[in-house]
């Protein structure tokens, strides 16, 4: 049973992956982007993971491609090209850099850097949470707080360029 | 066949899928009268007697409403997206009908179609995958009204979605579980509304802004948008948003229900009956839902975003801290 489900959420992470990059509506592809995701969130399923599972759906699938979504309509992209570098040069980029990303794959899988996992029991179904809740704020702890402080930071640059130019303070000139 | 039967992989699908259909089923029909309640109530409360014409006080009016719609004309307007606009009503009915299978609807195993441990979680992603169809729907109308209904709705989802989330730690705080059915539980002596009363009130303001109702319904504020973001949308389509907009109103209104007042507990009745105080406790909450509706005006929309993030989103903050606070002093001190 857990085979057949593993490949049919491949099947559709990859499948939606794809059509990601092949489809030529950009809205369409936004939204295979979430279909893909909730494939992702299938296969945690799969591995004892449901909550970070359902994280993934929340903030990926919920959250952040909404935004997404939001932006590309608001843009309302009716042609697929965009001015600037010239599409031959893009596509050769492209494909330097999906060679080089390959190749170095290949090479960690054939100098064994990359051993996959080492322990290949699934961990306890029940507590799964909990468990994350103790990692996180106890071994993990400083990592954890740093990264909340970078997304605060993240947050108040957003915020003043969001702001944009205000008006001048009074006796002073304008920036 | 009887080795197949016997099965408990099989048995668990075959169970599963019965009480999926049962559910299904009753939760549509429950939608339709919920709709024939708000008209009916609405009339009493504007002094006139809502639909009676069909059927004893009107009771078979619902069936009459679903049989002309499925009958009108189905239009899809030029320029339209047309695969998206198919799938975007689809897409307001399923999420609301998927969060009933961790709702728990009585005490005993046969009232809860799966009790997963991150039951929570589960109706909060569900609930963010809501906003989907009301953007997809206004998107691919190719009409600017529809998509301002869309765009508007989706940053009110978006920031109400944060003050919900989080006015239900205090829950989880208490109750120290994802599961609904745990939280029930926890819940056997006092409900939980006893200990987290702001909390409650936060849930019913973002549940009513999350489900795009009075006084929170600007993505279809009729004076400016005329319909908003289901403008272009007629027939059984135009019928699926409005199940869609009433089924998230009854799956929200029972995890108001799980969370905060106790789900199925309550006194005299027996184990096998217990459901019926869920449904009691439901019905009051539905019943809140329309009173406020026809109560109060809408909101402006810059009075809107003011209450979800400056009023609302410190104030679950604030009552997170609080009992976190509480909490580990009761243990520790």
């Amino acid at each position: 049973m857990i085979p057949i489900l593993f490949v049919a959420f491949a099947l559709i992470v990859v499948g939606c992956a794809l059509m990601v990059i092949l489809h030529r509506n950009p809205v369409t592809s936004a939204l295979f982007l979430v279909l893909s995701f909730c494939g992702l969130a299938g296969l945690y399923v799969l591995l004892q993971a449901e909550f970070l599972a359902m994280v993934q759906v929340i903030v990926y699938a919920g959250a952040i491609m909404v935004l997404f979504l939001f932006v590309i309509m608001y843009l309302n992209l009716k042609r697929d090209r965009e001015d600037g570098m010239p599409f031959v040069l893009r596509r050769g980029v492209g494909w330097a850099v999906g060679l080089v990303l390959l190749a170095e794959g290949a090479l960690l899988m054939a100098r064994r850097w990359a051993p996959g996992p080492i322990d290949l029991s699934l961990p306890p179904a029940i507590g799964n949470t909990a468990a994350i809740g103790q990692t996180l704020y106890s071994r993990y702890l400083f990592p954890f707080e740093v990264t909340s402080i970078l997304l605060l930071v993240a947050m108040v640059g957003a915020v003043l360029i969001g702001r944009g130019r205000t008006q001048p303070p009074p006796g002073g000139t304008a920036r | 066949m009887a080795q197949v039967w016997s099965n408990p992989d099989f048995q668990f699908v075959f169970w599963a899928l019965v009480k999926i259909l049962v559910i299904l089923h009753a939760m549509l029909g429950v939608v339709s009268y919920v709709i024939y309640a708000e008209r009916k109530i609405a009339g009493h409360m504007q002094a006139r007697m809502g639909p009676n014409r069909v059927g004893p006080a009107g009771l078979l009016q619902p069936v009459a409403d679903v049989l002309k719609l499925f009958f009108k004309e189905e239009f899809v307007p030029e320029g339209a997206n047309k695969v998206i606009f198919h799938i975007a009503p689809m897409l307001a009915v399923i999420p609301a009908l998927v969060t009933f299978a961790v709702v728990p609807f009585g005490p005993t195993d046969a009232f809860v179609v799966t009790d997963i441990n991150v039951g929570l979680l589960l109706f909060l992603a569900l609930s963010s995958l809501g906003v989907y169809s009301i953007t997809l729907g206004g998107w691919s109308s190719n009409n600017k009204y529809a998509l301002l209904g869309g765009l508007r709705s989706s940053a009110q989802m978006i920031s109400y979605e944060l003050a919900m989330g989080l006015s239900t730690i205090g829950v989880l705080l208490l109750s120290g579980s994802l599961s609904l059915v745990d939280i029930v539980k926890a819940q056997e002596h006092m409900w939980f509304v006893a200990f987290q009363p702001v909390a409650f009130g936060i849930f019913m303001i973002t549940a009513l802004a999350e489900t795009n109702r009075a006084p929170f319904d600007l993505p279809e504020a009729e004076a400016e948008l005329v319909a908003g973001f289901h403008t272009e949308y007629s027939s059984m389509k135009f019928g699926l948003f409005f199940l869609g907009e009433f089924a998230n109103v009854l799956s929200i209104c029972s995890i108001a229900t799980t969370l905060f007042l106790g789900g199925w507990n309550g006194p005299w009745l027996p184990d096998s009956l217990k459901f019926l105080w869920f449904f009691a406790k439901l019905s009051a909450l539905v019943f809140f839902f329309i009173w406020v509706r026809w109560t109060y005006p809408r909101l402006r929309y810059d009075q809107l975003m003011n209450l979800g993030w400056k009023v609302l989103l410190p104030l679950s903050l604030a009552n997170i801290l609080v009992t976190a606070v509480v909490l580990y002093w009761r243990h520790n001190g």
